[in-house]
């Protein structure tokens, strides 16, 4: 039965519970004005960014503002600013179509991000009144550009440890920072920068957060960081030489600046996550139209079963990432409903429910981001190596994505780091469910299987939850506490959870919306997730026991996972089949 | 100034079109549907009008769910309310019938001093039901417009127009009139945000042919002054010959051929 209301889910909980497919919004769930504003921005980066992209790519800044501006126009600058400083205060589904549309030219979209995401939030979230008043209006109009200047060359995961100092002025006017920040997006351009550095006084030292106008005293940036990719984006140094900041613009307190750099990183996550999407699409869209074209021994490569499987497989990996993002969007919506929006603790709060999964949005969207650009330069053969076309450009701006906001390792720490914390804090239920696996595992039962429509991929998710939770609880057992210091184990425990919530979101999405081809796409992923399950499961066993202790736990989940493979050769022959009819990615 | 500017929901060019079984349409069903191209001129014309003259901008669209988004989307570029003419009766229309409808729902609401509509659609494009509709208003009316200046006090229009051949006129006509917009007269904007949200809170009417007090006979199928027979992916035909010999054999060969066998000299 489909409950009438449903309670707000608990972060996390998709591991030990059945979710009811009305808690997962689907992309196919998108309201009117939502479509509009996906049609929206896809209509301004096909006829304004899109034509521009070559000067993007070679650093024309003022194509770059005047792009910006363009947005400020149409309010794409201030979806998660409240309207009384000028934004549109908009949902989180919303922020995302407009990350997954500006995926498509990634240069831009950092540029974007950089100043409408970790430029201007920090500000909406910790900014005094008077900073609100001051700089939001503008930010939205990108009247001002902002920048985030966390990392520095000896700290970037570790950004706690920045050098960069800053010192009370003899008169108490000022703080005097001193120091380098490095890697900072928009630098060349920015009037702002939203700065981290170290409060200091005698041998104490306060991490805190700033707000350091280009044109203060003291402050310069360096030349051009030589990149790989994202040839457009602007990245330099910032240098801070006796650099004079008001006492005013200090955001947030003395002291908290963790709590201004954390914060502001889950749905910066998320959004990276949409645009890596965007980014897919637009990779496999190439990929699709090339093959088509592209003759080799009389036939379009198209008509080739190993192009197909790889143009299949690239869609299926996309689908179930897209799936991923907006259901985590949906989450987060539905409880920020039950939030007063005007106060910025609550709205963190809100989000900060869901790290868990903004963070496995981050490391799987990246990594099937990169996925997918590989597979594009290989279908494009030797044309995808040269840079006449443009996944040889994909490829190199891919490769970011799994080094910022957060490197893929230590988000994968974090994530079961923060279920843990959850876990001991009695937010998820997580020993519990972690001690009835074990139980069922004993008592060599199977415990009930679902029934009705879907019957055999609610199964499935349901195996992979189990599998788990045995070998979750079968590491935690073993190592307690010092599990933090097992990372390899961590990682895996990691690569499970994740493949656990996109089959879950996947399976409820496919139960929305049952077409024939859905079906085919969520068992050729299931098919993969559970080897890669079993895989990673049986690493993680066989480095926490030995001997007969081993062959029980094995057995164990040799026992849970009873899925039969599917045959996925058929599956993406079909869906490859479809790619082609359509000639663009149309799941 | 009363504006009021005509949108027609058309399948989205990327669509791929299958033809039905009867074979008089094409499958609509499944397809997307946005506002005909020079209907987007059309109103940003009428939004910048507005934004010249003050006063009042009202889209009218004649079709089913597909209008009704079409109209959303109008009202988040800036218009300020829709009318959306909405009847299974009003289903087979063809340009003359349609064209009294969309007069009978202006009429209805009070006649305009300037309709816009566009010069042709992007489906059917027969570029008629906007002259059509001029007549049934009993308005004047000017094609093909590249440029409008309105004198709303002299209730005037100074309107430009496309001709053949690279040559433009401008043409004076009184208030009230039918003007049908060409493409390209201007750069539509895109629905902002800001747009977006307000859209919901604007007004959107629906009205039957019983409202607009139109019988059966005289809307949809029955109304139309055509049947579609058939519709049909036209037959792919190719044929090429080489003519050999000098030149000037080969161009007298050319000729001959072009006159007797061709017909097209
Ligand atoms: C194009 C670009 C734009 C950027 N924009 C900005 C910006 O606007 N503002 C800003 O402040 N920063 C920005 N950065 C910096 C970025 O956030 C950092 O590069 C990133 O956090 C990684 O830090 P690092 O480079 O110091 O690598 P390190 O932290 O030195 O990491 C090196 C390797 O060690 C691994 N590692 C580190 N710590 C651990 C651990 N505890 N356990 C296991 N493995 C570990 C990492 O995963 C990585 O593989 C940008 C970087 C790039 C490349
Ligand atoms: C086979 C067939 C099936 C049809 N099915 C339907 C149907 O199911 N439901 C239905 O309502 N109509 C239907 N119509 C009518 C159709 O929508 C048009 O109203 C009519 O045919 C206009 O002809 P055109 O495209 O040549 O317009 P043109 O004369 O080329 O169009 C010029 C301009 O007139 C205005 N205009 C034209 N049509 C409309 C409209 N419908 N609403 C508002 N402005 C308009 C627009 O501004 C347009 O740019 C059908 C017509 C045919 C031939």
């Amino acid at each position: 039965m489909a409950k009438e209301v449903t309670e707000l889910k608990k972060g996390g909980s998709f591991l030990i519970e059945e979710t009811a497919k009305e808690d997962v919004f689907t992309p196919e769930d998108l309201s009117e004005e939502q479509k509009m504003i996906r049609e929206m921005t896809e209509q301004f980066v096909e006829d304004e960014v899109v034509p521009q992209q070559e000067q993007i790519e070679n650093k024309q800044w003022d194509v770059t503002r005047n792009l910006l501006r363009r947005c400020g126009e149409l309010g794409l600058l201030g979806i998660e600013v409240p309207e009384e400083y000028g934004g549109e205060n908009l949902d989180k589904i919303s922020s995302m179509i407009v990350s997954e549309k500006l995926g498509r030219v990634a240069s831009f979209a950092v540029t974007y991000g950089g100043h409408s995401g970790i430029g201007t939030l920090p500000i909406v979230y910790f900014g005094a009144e008077e900073h609100k008043r001051k700089y939001l209006p503008l930010l939205c109009k990108a009247e001002k550009i902002s920048a985030y200047a966390l990392s520095e060359a000896s700290s970037g995961s570790d950004a706690l440890s920045a050098k960069t100092t800053a010192v009370r002025s003899a008169d108490g006017s000022h703080w005097i920072l001193n120091g380098e920040k490095m890697w900072i997006t928009n630098a060349a351009f920015a009037d702002m920068f939203v700065t981290f550095a170290q409060a200091t006084q005698g041998d104490q030292k306060q991490f805190s957060c700033f707000i350091v106008e280009k044109d203060y005293p003291g402050v310069s940036t360096g030349a051009e960081e030589h990149k790989m990719g994202l040839k457009g984006s602007s990245t330099r140094t910032l240098v801070l030489d006796n650099a004079r900041i008001p006492i005013d613009n200090v955001l947030g307190e003395i002291g908290k600046g963790h709590h201004v750099a954390f914060n502001i990183l889950n749905m910066g996550r998320a959004k990276l996550a949409a645009g890596a999407v965007g980014g897919s699409k637009t990779a496999l869209n190439a990929s699709i139209a090339y093959a088509k074209q592209r003759v080799a021994f009389g036939k379009p490569i198209s008509s080739f079963g190993a192009i197909k499987q790889k143009l299949a497989e690239m869609a299926v990996r996309t689908w179930i990432t897209e799936g991923m993002v907006y259901r985590t969007a949906g989450l987060m919506d539905r409880r920020l409903e039950s939030v007063d929006v005007k106060d910025p603790k609550q709205v963190l709060k809100a989000i900060e429910e869901y790290a868990v999964e903004c963070s496995i949005l981050k490391v799987f969207a990246s990594e099937v981001l990169d996925f997918v650009v590989d597979e594009a330069v290989q279908i494009h053969g030797g044309f995808g190596y040269s840079a006449e076309y443009p996944v040889e450009r994909y490829y190199r701006d891919s490769r970011v994505n799994r080094i910022f906001e957060g490197t893929n390792e230590i988000n994968r720490l974090l994530i079961p780091g923060m279920l843990l914390k959850r876990a001991s804090s009695g937010q998820l239920p997580l020993h519990a469910a972690v001690r009835s696996v074990m139980d069922e595992v004993m008592s060599a039962g199977i415990g009930n299987e679902p029934s009705g429509p879907f019957a055999r991929e609610r199964s499935g998710v349901k195996q992979a939850q189990k599998a788990l939770l045995l070998v979750a609880g079968s590491a935690i057992q073993r190592f307690r506490d010092s599990i933090r210091d097992e990372q390899e184990v961590l990682m895996h425990i990691s690569n499970m959870v994740m493949d656990v919530y996109a089959m879950d979101t996947a399976v409820c999405r496919l139960m929305k919306n049952s077409g024939e081809l859905h079906a085919d796409v969520v068992s050729t992923f299931m098919n993969d997730a559970i080897a890669d399950i079993k895989f990673s499961g049986r690493q993680v066993l066989a480095a926490t026991g030995d001997g007969d202790t081993l062959r029980i736990q094995l057995s164990a989940l040799r026992r849970l996972l009873r899925w039969t493979p599917v045959n996925t050769v058929g599956a993406r022959r079909r869906i490859a089949e479809h790619l082609i009819d359509h000639g663009v990615y149309a799941l | 100034m009363k504006i009021i500017s005509c949108i027609k929901p058309v399948p989205d060019p990327a669509s791929r079109l299958i033809i039905n079984e009867s074979k008089t349409w094409i499958k609509d069903n499944d397809l997307t549907f946005v506002a005909s191209e020079a209907d987007n001129y059309a109103l940003e014309e009428a939004l910048r009008l507005k934004e010249k003259h003050q006063g009042d901008v009202a889209i009218l669209s004649m079709g089913g769910d597909e209008a009704a988004r079409v109209l959303r989307s109008g009202l988040a570029m800036g218009a300020d309310r829709a009318i959306h003419l909405l009847d299974p009766k009003f289903k087979g229309a063809d340009e003359f019938a349609a064209a009294e409808t969309l007069a009978k729902a202006i009429e209805k609401d009070g006649g305009a001093d300037l309709v816009l509509a566009g010069v042709q659609s992007d489906d059917l494009g027969t570029g008629m039901t906007g002259v059509m509709l001029a007549e049934f208003l009993g308005y004047a009316h000017a094609t093909v417009v590249i440029g409008v200046e309105a004198d709303p006090a002299a209730k005037t229009l100074k309107v430009k127009r496309e001709l053949e051949g690279g040559i433009n006129e401008t043409v004076e006509l009184p208030f009230p009139a039918v003007l049908t917009i060409q493409f390209g007269i201007n750069q539509p904007r895109y629905a902002s945000l800001k747009g977006i949200m307000a859209a919901k809170k604007k007004e959107l009417k629906a009205w039957s042919a019983a409202d607009l007090g139109l019988s059966d006979n005289l809307v949809g199928k029955p109304g139309a002054m055509y049947e579609v027979k058939e519709v049909f992916v036209p037959e792919r035909k190719s044929r090429v010959e080489i003519i050999t010999g000098t030149a000037e054999e080969a161009a007298a060969k050319l000729v001959e051929k072009l006159r007797k066998e061709a017909k097209v000299i």
